[in-house]
């Protein structure tokens, strides 16, 4: 099995956008070969087993775990690009090229972009003219349904969950599979550190909702193991059922156009 | 790059690409060609149509290759109409052992939203689900293949 890329470019094509596109595909596939734990032959598996310096890396490599650093103090060790002892930035790498993907494609004049990387997503400007995007969020216990639909402009959204692929975020701490929520989604403006949050969130359990809370510019909605569900205050999203007559709530700061660094 | 499969009226584009920066890939993944698939939106104002779009599509069903897995077989067949995906219904899925049947069951509805997700009015993604059946996608895709002629 592997990630599924997906990209949804709601510009006119024009063929800057389509070069850009062939430039973000081809992006991921050097990740891919950068930065998989999979292939023995990455940089980051040759770095893993020492034989590589990281002063012999790529300047992606440095930059990586640069940002795998500042998730982990960010979130107080429950995101680790470390767990179990072996170095895997895994859980940043993904949102991190999915958001460089999308930075391509912005550059090339694709405004109006969602990238999406394994179910987590990158999305820019908006679905269509004056229409906001509408994501929806996979119900992590009833196959097929929807949870809660998160809407907004420029933002970036990643779950993380256990249902389909059995329990895989560890408790950094204990070693041991992370079990307080089913699901657990962040919503965010960029995908690196929005998707990081919400596998550090996962983790944590019973206090990732307080956290969440705690941080500027991210919103948090969890559906946990007994089927309950939460929410922090400014989470942009209404019930599937509640569309399209309900005006859904906006994240703050995320109506700001632009989201390049 | 390979061509695009369907043709669409409007201009937005879905390219499906495969890697192996999750657990449980198989490394042939990696070496995949990007597979363009439709964009079916009902939400985008038609534009000028995509030039590097292939063919218009033929409306009709088309069955794609059953496709081996670890998991067991995985068959799909698609519906097209008006030149947009309008349907995926799943032939065969795998039906093992009881965790088997627990993925299928999760797995397979989750994956033909996503690909019906942008034909939504009101949903343009999902989040939250882990899109990797490669056996449903090499089906959808040879069926998307047949469809695009």
């Amino acid at each position: 099995m592997g990630t599924v890329f997906s990209f949804d470019i709601r510009d006119p094509c024009t063929p800057a956008i389509e070069a850009a596109l062939a430039e973000a595909v081809a992006w991921l596939r050097h990740v891919d070969e950068v930065f998989s734990t999979y292939r023995p032959d990455s940089t980051i598996s040759r770095l893993a087993r020492g034989e590589l310096l990281l002063a012999e890396c790529c300047e992606e490599v440095r930059e990586v775990l640069a940002l795998c650093k500042s998730a982990v103090r960010v979130s107080g060790g429950w995101f680790s690009h470390l767990a179990g002892g072996t170095l895997d930035p895994s859980g940043l790498v993904k949102g991190w090229s999915v958001e460089r993907a999308s930075r391509i494609l912005y550059e090339a004049g694709a405004r109006n972009t969602c990238v999406n990387g394994g179910g987590d997503l990158q999305l820019r400007g908006e679905a269509a003219p004056g229409v906001p995007w509408r994501v929806g969020i996979a119900h992590p216990l009833r196959a097929g349904e929807l949870c809660v639909v998160v809407t907004g402009r420029d933002l970036a959204v990643a779950t993380s969950g256990c249902a389909e692929r059995g329990a895989h975020i560890l408790n950094p701490h204990q070693g041991v599979p992370a079990r307080g929520h089913a699901s657990l989604t962040v919503v965010g403006t960029g995908l690196t550190t929005t998707d990081a949050y919400a596998t550090a969130a996962f983790a944590m359990g019973d206090m990732a909702r307080d956290w969440l809370q705690s941080l500027d510019g991210y919103e948090g909605f969890a559906v946990t193991p007994d089927g309950g569900s939460w929410c922090t205050d400014g989470f942009p999203g209404v019930l599937p059922g509640a569309l399209p007559g309900v005006l859904p709530r906006v994240l703050p700061g995320t109506r700001t156009g632009a989201q390049d660094p | 790059m390979r061509r695009a499969v369907l043709a669409t009226a409007s201009t937005s584009t879905l390219v499906v690409v495969l890697l192996a920066l999750k657990p449980h890939h198989t490394t042939a993944l990696a070496d995949r060609a990007p597979v363009p698939v439709p964009a079916p939106s009902g939400t985008v104002p038609s534009g000028p149509s995509d030039p590097a779009a292939g063919p218009a599509a033929g409306n009709g069903t088309y069955t794609g290759d059953p496709v081996d897995t670890r998991y067991g077989t995985v068959q799909v067949s698609v519906t097209v109409g008006a030149g947009h995906l309008t349907g995926v219904k799943v032939l065969q899925a795998p039906s093992g052992d009881g965790h088997s049947r627990r993925v299928t069951a999760a797995a397979v509805p989750r994956l033909t939203q996503e690909a019906l997700s942008a034909g939504s009015a009101h949903i343009d993604a999902v989040s939250g689900a882990s899109y990797t059946s490669q056996g449903y996608i090499r089906s959808l895709q040879s069926a998307l293949d047949r469809a695009g002629g």
